[in-house]
């Protein structure tokens, strides 16, 4: 039975702006490299621009480094482990863990704002998800600084001396967070570049560093071009470890680079998780499963749920309840309490993800993207559905990084299993089902590091994150992560 | 059409429900729009009084405060009914005539609903003799629970029958049915037997109307209009006290339903005290002061 109606989400009653205020924050206008312990002008007294990709304005200069920078960030890092953070007890490592975390919570709200005007992702998850688990990480961690015999019993844990860590620009407090936290309670000393993109809340970091005390040299933070500076760290020969968030691509370059060095490695890169809804799911909460799955930053998530495969007796269903809950979604500034979707954070992967649009459109799939104005000055895309999507189409295979979902149908479960593992990725993956036999079923086949059921994009310090296959290896988060920074005897 | 299976009605994830009551919760809702909202949250109101204390005189002094809710404050709308026990709707009628507020008159044994399909009639057959423009039923959760589901739908579609041009409201007491799942179920129930509204609770027991609750039941309203084109109302009663948490009922009614449920034709709140709150907030909002409640009367 079905009638011939349609829901208008428009109405009379709107929501009034409800910008968060900027007026808390201070941003200096130049941001120097933080080298044992102090800002320092980069030696070739270079800087670069970091703009607001919601209106294209300049926000601050950030210092562009050199090798010789590099050289100078790492020696720091080597002589504050040599002669202080190594000979710390874990118990004085961890105060000072439990010190950053406080202050993070303390100044959440200014943390929050510039990590949205640097991102352009909304304020609601800024606030409500980045900020929030930052210091969750650093709170976590700091509890492991001094019981790391415990966590790894007859196997004396030792740090690794020296990591240089490379983050990319879609969560870059939250991910600069997942590798220094469990760096410092390990016992290492750090190299941290931040992202080109995004590099003001990384040093945001480094001033709350400085102000927890934190010994001169024991974090180092540096910034610019990814195949300068990221590839100065990488190459650096005092270097003992490389922890590597970005694309897949990346990941390879510098894993080439440390073949036979012996510096140990955790990579973090790309993704396209599948997200499988069963005929006998919870079809309403599903659907906002997906949305946040695949909207949430704007798809700049490397786990976002970007492929759906849904049963095809309930196809219909899930494609009219998804289009409905689209029509919600406010998009626009997003520093608005209400936006749920902000700005693409760079012209660059504007580009690319409207090529993947153009792509999808020219291999015959159908598009679907809701009713909107979008503001006329910054980096922008609608949410955008394809359906008729199929397994062989480059939008169903490649990672697209931004808010487009591409949409499948199955008939069995040996089908989607067949299908959601077909891919050079494996980071996440999602299912939606009523039947508790049934997740279990597919959790053990899935071929993904995190498979999140009747949920997604959940995450917490005490769970490890990582992947499979071209997603990477090596965990971050949990006891597994700690040991990624340890070795053992 | 083959029968529906109430046995096997659409499932519902409690944790799912609660992350999009987060997302609806942290809305924020100002100026203009909270004007707006609030005016139409007055105008939504079933202004209520359901106490074995009640009495005419009772029964008189709320009908009044329906109409001439802040005589202080001109502009402001009716509620949009009131809503009493079958004995007081002559008495209701005779104070709202020719204002436009409904009279609405609980029934079916009000609040536990256990008495003999007989009993329940003659009572519906009074409020509806007496005038009642709307009928609020409680379902038989006894049956429910014990799975005798066409015993419940028997029972709303007989009573539907019966009251002509009045608009059956179906009570589900949520508070009663222990699970979503059963929400929903009780909510697709009633809808098929013929309710022109869903109402979460009498009041009578707590919880009462909550957030998770109220969207399970617009979602059942909205998969039922996809099936059969007929809107039904929704009518969350009880707990609702303060302004903020009215206009987030009302922000999950547009997100869910859309612009053409936001009239009381399809929205309703039961509340005693909720009108002095929404009063309050809309004195703010144009004078910018908070008034003392003691300027606002308690009928």
């Amino acid at each position: 039975m079905k009638a011939n109606v349609n829901i208008d989400y428009s109405s009379n009653w709107n929501l009034d702006p409800a910008p968060e205020s900027t007026s808390h924050i201070h941003l200096k206008t130049h941001y120097d490299l933080f080298i044992n312990g102090k800002f320092v002008k980069p030696t070739g007294n270079k800087y670069f621009d970091t703009i607001n990709p919601a209106n294209e304005k300049v926000l601050a200069k950030v210092a562009s480094a050199t090798i010789s920078d590099v050289d100078l960030a790492v020696k720091a890092a080597r002589n504050a482990y040599n002669n202080i953070w190594s000979k710390l007890s874990g118990k004085e490592r961890g105060k000072y863990i439990f010190r950053i975390a406080r202050i993070i919570q303390e100044r959440a709200r200014e943390f929050a704002v510039i990590e949205s005007l640097d991102g352009g992702k909304p304020i609601r998850e800024s606030r409500d998800i980045d900020i929030p688990l930052v210091s969750a990480h650093f709170f976590y961690h700091a509890g492991w600084a001094d019981k790391l015999e415990y966590a790894f019993p007859n196997q004396k844990p030792k740090a690794l001396g020296v990591v240089g860590q490379i983050i990319p620009w879609n969560f870059p407090l939250l991910m600069a967070a997942w590798k220094i936290a469990p760096a410092l309670a390990a016992g290492n000393t750090v190299v941290i570049k931040a992202s080109n993109a995004t590099p003001l809340t990384l040093y945001k970091l480094a001033e709350v560093i400085k102000d927890a005390g934190l010994p001169d040299g024991v974090v180092n933070v540096v910034s610019g071009s990814g195949s300068v500076v990221g590839m100065a760290i990488v190459n650096h020969p005092d270097v003992n470890k490389i922890a590597f968030t970005g694309s897949t691509n990346v990941g390879k370059i510098i894993m080439k680079a440390i073949a036979g060095t012996g510096k140990k490695a955790t990579m973090e890169l790309g993704g396209k998780a599948a997200n499988i809804i069963f005929e006998d799911a919870a079809l309403d909460q599903a659907v906002e499963g997906i949305v946040n799955g695949i909207f949430f930053n704007q798809g700049h998530v490397c786990c976002a749920g970007s492929r759906l495969y849904v049963q095809e007796s309930v196809y219909e269903v899930v494609l009219r309840k998804l289009k409905d809950r689209m029509q919600s979604l406010i998009i626009g500034d997003p520093l608005d309490k209400n936006t749920d979707i902000g700005a693409i954070n760079s012209k660059d992967q504007l580009n690319t993800i409207n090529d993947y649009i153009k792509i999808g459109l020219q291999e015959g799939a159908e598009i679907y993207q809701p009713e909107c104005t979008l503001p006329k000055k910054g980096f922008w895309c609608k949410p955008t559905l394809f359906t008729h999507v199929a397994q062989s189409n480059r939008i169903a295979q490649e990672e697209i990084f931004g808010p487009v979902l591409a949409i499948q149908t199955f008939r069995t479960i040996a089908e989607v299993l067949e299908k959601a593992n077909n891919t050079p990725y494996g980071l996440s993956a999602g299912v939606w089902t009523d039947k508790g036999s049934k997740i279990f079923n597919m959790t053990s086949q899935l071929r993904a590091g995190v498979v999140w059921a009747n949920t997604f994009n959940k995450f917490d310090p005490a769970s490890p994150f990582g992947g499979y296959k071209e997603s990477g290896f090596g965990r971050e988060g949990g006891i597994h992560g700690l040991e990624a920074y340890l070795k053992f005897e | 059409m083959t029968q529906i299976n109430f046995f096997d009605t659409p499932k519902v994830d409690q944790v799912g429900i609660q992350d999009r009551i987060s997302r609806i919760t942290s809305r924020s809702i100002k100026n203009e729009a909270k004007l707006k909202g609030l005016y139409m949250i007055l105008n939504m109101i079933d202004l209520t009084t359901l106490e074995g204390a009640d009495t005419e005189d009772k029964v008189k002094h709320i009908c009044y405060k329906a109409m001439h809710l802040h005589d202080d404050f001109p502009g402001l709308p009716t509620t949009a009914a009131v809503c009493v026990y079958p004995n007081f709707v002559k008495t209701a009628i005779a104070e709202l005539k020719g204002s436009g507020v409904k009279v609405a008159s609980v029934a079916t044994a009000f609040p536990s609903g256990q008495a003999s399909t007989q009993t329940k009639l003659d009572d519906v057959k009074q409020a509806v003799d007496n005038g009642a423009d709307e009928v609020d039923m409680v379902l038989s959760r006894g049956k429910f629970h014990s799975g005798d589901y066409q015993f419940v739908y028997d029972e709303i579609a007989t009573i539907k029958a019966t009251i002509g041009k009045a608009r059956l409201k179906v009570i589900l007491e949520t508070g009663e049915l222990g699970s979503l799942d059963n929400v929903r179920r009780a909510s697709d129930i009633a809808m098929h037997a013929g309710a022109d509204f869903i109402k979460t609770s009498t009041g009578k027991i707590s919880p009462a109307a909550t957030l998770p609750v109220t969207l399970v039941m617009l979602e059942a309203i909205k998969d039922y209009y996809y099936k059969t084109g007929r809107m039904v109302g929704m009518k969350p009663a009880g707990g609702i006290s303060n302004a903020k948490l009215a206009l987030h009922y009302l922000l999950m009614v547009k997100e869910t339903l859309g612009g053409k449920w936001l009239t009381n034709t399809y929205f309703r709140i039961g509340a005693s005290s909720l009108a002095n709150d929404v009063l309050m907030q809309i004195i703010k909002q144009k004078t910018g002061n908070y008034q003392s409640k003691d300027y606002f009367s308690k009928d």
